[in-house]
């Protein structure tokens, strides 16, 4: 497929011939872009850039939320703000910390289990044999379009003391927890069940020291029994969106390349494995993204479900920082959650398309750039002959 | 949950992207120092501790309200509508979906209602912020109200606001269950010890004794009653790892290790009304706003209320209250100023008390009160003793950290919990 094009079918390689028309209606040109993307570009000032820039700003001030964070009542603080989410011993950081550790807990737990899901529910979805296609995409797309509220409230009461869920696990005879109420953390459960260690009883090597205002043993605690149910809630919901983006993909493999695979004699996990997964590389980047970007800033579901509680355990960067400005007016705390929050998430994906980055295209672009270099190389050895 | 990116083509080069950074950049530049304008953060020193003339605009009213529901919508319309007939003023009476929000954003925008309620948890923080113009001495009538509530919204010997009416916590007994283990009215309980007794009589396999409530609001009650609180609220000195206050909350954590009492999670119950109206508990520990709830939601259960028990230290309940606020960027606070002498009138209070269900908070309506309601008299007998909540800006967190702990009070323990929000709160107050 890569033929390399002559290089004499280059019809605009030549030097420059001086200015000409084509450059005043290139300027022409330019000038209508600008006036195109004008309206694009106050809105995204007005929407976007000024209240970044103004919460940056708020996160190093103590504005307590009183007229113009920019007059002159305000003090600003420098980076006391900072210091007291990360380095100030005291309730802020352990709070934040505790928000830190259940994020972190939380989106382990979801991005790979919506992204799997996804996957899975596409490549079903994408069989032509299967019968009544739109009715189940239609049915596995449809939490997503469900208002988060209206879903939330319903998990209350499906995971009530005395709801469905339980009602179900006493049918198969398990004593179901008070799910909201169990700030239990699943971790220190698990090790308690494999004899590792005595969940009522921590360690002492695990509990004497602390790090960033937590004891490992707090650090270790996994998600919550509460969190959990956010998490199933959480992955339920998402499902559906990035298994549609799973589909599109999928139905754009060529049919041909499989065919060609299953004459080579692969096998179906072959096929899915070498030919179909390569090719939805940029889709599972754009998916995990997405989820890491979604999981990061998870409000609503415990705004309405949790408030944060049981004993902390579904408290999350983002409700901390609604908690702090809205319900204490410490909005510079609030705002500097916020931005510890963005550089955590813009870390992260920074990092994940570093590991997902094509390898192949790279050489490719690098081989590319050398053989520029080389012949421009030529060409200005040329010119001075 | 999910947001979606859109994914833009990348601009050719890095000049292009440069150009539209700097574009960017300047629309917002410019944009910004259009925002930073008068009208912007006008009147932005106004407020402040000292009594200032209250302004006069044109005397029309926005008055924001948290409402429980029609009835108190209603009754709170027709009273402000009452009001604007006899004054030639206007008022409109709007219901906040969330009012802290919209409190808040009214107070960052510099246009916020010009009354409106605020809660005794939320005074503190609106007050050091100069968000409420100080009125209250200049309330007809000011001594009539109840002093504890009228230091509920008292900050460095200011007070800012008027209380808008008052709950307290009363013991509330399920009567076929206090009959049915032969108790009667005798056996009511008046000191710490008899309520664990009854309590533990009254336990039974599927019903506890008495359920109460998560948190500070609960088991403040029998601080109080021991002499002790979480604050010093005349001094606003944090008093919680006093040795009153560990013996108040080690009382209550044997009556839950006895099983004598259970929290509202422990029997699936969102608070300690839904756990008494369902038959979980005999016994429970709540305002008067159970009133409400029972009629609506458990009408058959029969139920009686007494005083709370006496402890150590003699009687001790916890109020509730709110009051209403005038903002400190009101155009009209002599109009609002009438609006809220109306609002408080002994009658008018009545009025709202049969309306909704809430006790005033002036003393010349108690008597009239009491001859209407008088299955309410031990509520409203709290409001000679009872304990406002704590009211020092910026406890917030240390507070909502405190209740978090409380959780676990079963298991927990006091010392540490209480050393750890006078820890806590102590800091918080240096900030």
């Amino acid at each position: 497929m890569s033929t390399a094009r002559p290089v004499t079918t280059r019809t605009n390689s030549g030097p420059p011939g001086g200015p000409s028309a084509r450059g005043r209606r290139g300027e022409n040109r330019t000038l209508a872009g600008w006036l195109f993307v004008t309206p694009t570009l106050v809105i995204l000032g007005l929407f976007l850039a000024i209240p970044v820039v103004m919460a940056l700003w708020v996160s190093f001030t103590d504005w307590n939320g009183r007229g113009s964070p920019f007059s002159s009542g305000v003090g600003f603080v420098g980076l006391d703000n900072y210091q007291r989410l990360i380095t100030e011993e005291g309730l802020t950081r352990a709070d934040f910390m505790t928000s830190l550790r259940n994020n972190f807990y939380f989106v382990l737990a979801v991005v790979p289990a919506q992204t799997a899901l996804a996957l899975l529910l596409a490549t079903i979805l994408n069989q032509q044999l299967l019968k009544a296609r739109g009715f189940f995409r239609t049915a596995f797309y449809f939490p997503s379009v469900t208002s988060s509220v209206a879903i939330s409230l319903v998990f209350l009461f499906l995971f009530s003391g005395t709801g469905v869920i339980n009602s179900l696990l006493a049918y198969v005879g398990i004593d179901g927890p008070t799910w909201f109420a169990d700030g239990r953390g699943t971790l220190h459960l698990l090790g308690d069940r494999l004899g590792l260690w005595d969940a009522q009883n921590p360690p002492a090597a695990l509990t004497g020291s602390e790090i960033f205002g937590l004891s490992p043993w707090e650090w270790l605690a996994g998600p919550s029994v509460a969190l959990m149910v956010i998490i199933f809630l959480v992955v339920w919901t998402t499902t559906g969106t990035f298994m549609l983006m799973f589909l599109a993909a999928l139905q754009d493999v060529p049919e041909a390349v499989e065919e060609a695979a299953i004459i080579d004699g692969a096998n179906r996990w072959k096929v899915f494995r070498h030919v179909v997964l390569p090719h939805l590389r940029p889709t599972l980047l754009l998916v995990i993204t997405l989820g890491l970007i979604g999981t990061w800033q998870v409000f609503d579901q415990v705004f309405i479900m949790t408030q944060g509680g049981p004993a902390k355990t579904s408290l999350t960067p983002a409700y901390l920082s609604y908690f702090y400005a809205f319900e204490n007016q410490q909005w510079g705390v609030a705002a500097a959650i916020a931005f510890v929050l963005f550089f955590i998430i813009f870390a992260l994906t920074s990092l994940q398309r570093y590991l997902f980055r094509d390898k192949d295209a790279i050489a490719d672009k690098r081989a590319q750039r050398r053989q520029n270099k080389a012949r421009k190389a030529a060409l200005t050895r040329g010119a001075a002959q | 949950m999910t947001r979606f990116l859109t994914c833009h083509p990348r601009p050719d080069g890095r000049r292009a992207r440069r150009t539209a950074l700097a574009a960017l950049a300047t629309t917002s530049a410019m944009l910004l120092a259009a925002c930073g304008g008068d009208s912007f953060d006008g009147g932005g020193g106004g407020g402040g501790n000292e009594a200032e003339e209250p302004t006069s605009g044109d005397g029309s009213l926005q008055v924001l309200i948290a409402s429980s529901g029609d009835a108190e919508t209603q009754a709170v319309e027709e009273a402000a509508a009452a009001w604007a007939e006899e004054t030639g003023n206007k008022a409109e009476v709007v219901v906040a979906s969330d009012i802290t929000q919209q409190l808040t954003q009214g107070f960052a925008g510099g246009n916020p209602p010009d009354v409106f309620y605020v809660d005794a948890g939320a005074f503190a923080d609106y007050a050091v912020n100069d968000n409420l113009y100080p009125y209250a001495s200049e309330v007809e009538g000011f001594d009539d109200f109840y002093p504890n509530l009228v230091e509920t919204f008292t900050l460095e010997d200011t007070t800012y606001c008027v209380p808008k009416d008052f709950s307290t916590l009363a013991l509330q007994i399920n009567t076929t269950a206090w009959e049915r283990a032969g108790l009667t009215d005798d056996d009511i309980p008046t000191t710490w010890e008899e309520l664990a007794s009854v309590a533990q009589q009254l336990s039974r396999g599927d019903q506890a004794g008495l359920v109460l409530g998560l948190g500070r609001d609960r088991v403040g009650a029998f601080m109080v009653q021991n002499g002790g609180f979480w604050v010093d609220t005349q001094t606003g000195e944090i008093t919680a790892d006093s040795p009153e206050n560990v013996e108040a909350l080690e009382y209550v954590q044997g009556l839950l290790q006895d099983r004598a009492a259970v929290l509202p999670p422990d029997v699936d119950a969102g608070w300690g009304g839904e756990a008494f109206g369902t038959g979980n508990a005999a016994m429970t520990i709540e305002g008067n706003w159970i009133r409400g709830a029972m009629e609506a939601d458990y009408p058959d259960i029969d139920y009686t209320v007494a005083e709370l028990p006496e402890g150590p230290e003699g009687k001790g309940t916890l109020l509730f209250t709110q009051c209403w606020g005038i903002a400190a960027e009101s155009e009209n606070q002599e109009a609002a100023i009438s609006l809220v002498e109306h609002l408080t009138t002994p009658e008018q209070q009545i009025a709202f008390a049969e309306a909704f269900g809430v006790m005033p908070s002036r003393q010349a309506a108690e008597e009239d009160y009491v001859a209407k309601f008088p299955d309410d008299a031990p509520f409203i007998a709290g409001g000679e003793y009872g304990q406002g909540p704590v009211n020092q800006p910026g406890l917030g967190p240390a507070l909502a950290d405190l209740d978090s702990q409380l959780e676990q009070l079963k298991t927990a323990d006091v010392q540490q919990i209480l050393q750890s929000f006078q820890t806590n709160a102590e800091a918080a107050l240096k900030q």
